[in-house]
């Protein structure tokens, strides 16, 4: 049985406090409907734009929540994701019910993937997600069970 | 230049979103693996691919892409469709495979009429 195990990237100099939220909320994901794959950073998207979050910040929490959300459907049995907006940041994190990372240096390479034959005929699975997720957040932190799920934090600086 | 301009010097298809048609084209990426088009494509962009699933219609509205090619004939199923209308993503379809389709629309991009 593997220990929880648990990698932040990108750490950065905290925010201050004092930041009130203009805007705090949660979406379902359901685990391997891919049908409904991407409806959630749809809504992301739609929330940030209407907030007035600037265009370059909105396409980065897109990209990241994507990722993130594919992951739930690829190999997660449900997954809970939590967007809050303050003045100086957005904060998306996602938590899932599914089978855990049990080595997340390994699953953090570029190109390592797990992903079975369906899921890499639809052109996900390419090992590219974390990457992408790390690459698009200004901070990113994972931890993972083996065996109970895999929670993910991610920041992206407003100016 | 508008998709439409594009549709019709190539002999493309509309399959759906043809109220989007009129949308400006900044640019192509071409690619199957949707991670690497979430990361690497641009706003206003056409998304040249053979994936036919309804997840392309997704990944082209997130990235605000102008539209989608389908090459090789490749035809999107009746739900990639019926989202794509719905998100107002156009989708084409050519008869030609991504190289050629690609070095065409590169031509017509950026070559001054």
């Amino acid at each position: 049985m593997q220990k929880e195990s648990s990698v932040a990237y990108k750490k950065l100099t905290p925010v201050g406090e004092a930041n009130h939220n203009l805007y705090s909320g949660t979406f379902h994901i359901e685990g391997g409907n891919f049908n409904s794959a991407g409806m959630v950073s749809t809504s992301i998207k739609s929330i940030l734009k209407e907030l007035g979050i600037p265009g370059d910040i909105v396409r980065r929490a897109a990209i990241v929540s994507y990722e993130a959300e594919i992951n739930v459907v690829s190999y997660a049995k449900k997954g809970l994701v939590t967007l809050l907006v303050d003045a100086g940041s957005v904060n998306i994190e996602v938590k899932d019910e599914g089978p855990g990372i049990p080595n997340i240096e390994l699953a953090m390479q570029e190109g390592y993937s797990t992903a079975d034959q369906r899921i890499r005929e639809m052109g996900f699975g390419a090992g590219m997600g974390l990457c992408n997720i790390k690459n698009y957040s200004d901070l990113f932190h994972i931890e993972s069970e083996v065996g109970k799920g895999t929670h993910l934090k991610m920041i992206i600086y407003t100016p | 230049m508008t998709i439409k301009e594009i549709a019709e010097k190539l002999n493309l298809e509309v399959k759906a979103g043809r109220g989007s048609l009129d949308r400006d084209v900044t640019g192509g990426y071409t690619g199957d693996l949707l991670s690497d088009v979430m990361a690497n494509s641009k706003e206003g962009y056409l998304w040249v691919t053979r994936q036919v699933h309804q997840n392309i219609v997704a990944v082209a509205s997130l990235k605000e892409h102008a539209g989608i090619i389908l090459i090789n004939s490749c035809q999107p199923t009746k739900e990639t469709l019926e989202k794509a209308d719905i998100e107002k993503v156009p989708i084409l379809v050519s008869d030609l495979p991504a190289f050629e389709l690609s070095g065409k629309i590169y031509n017509l991009l950026t070559t001054k009429s």
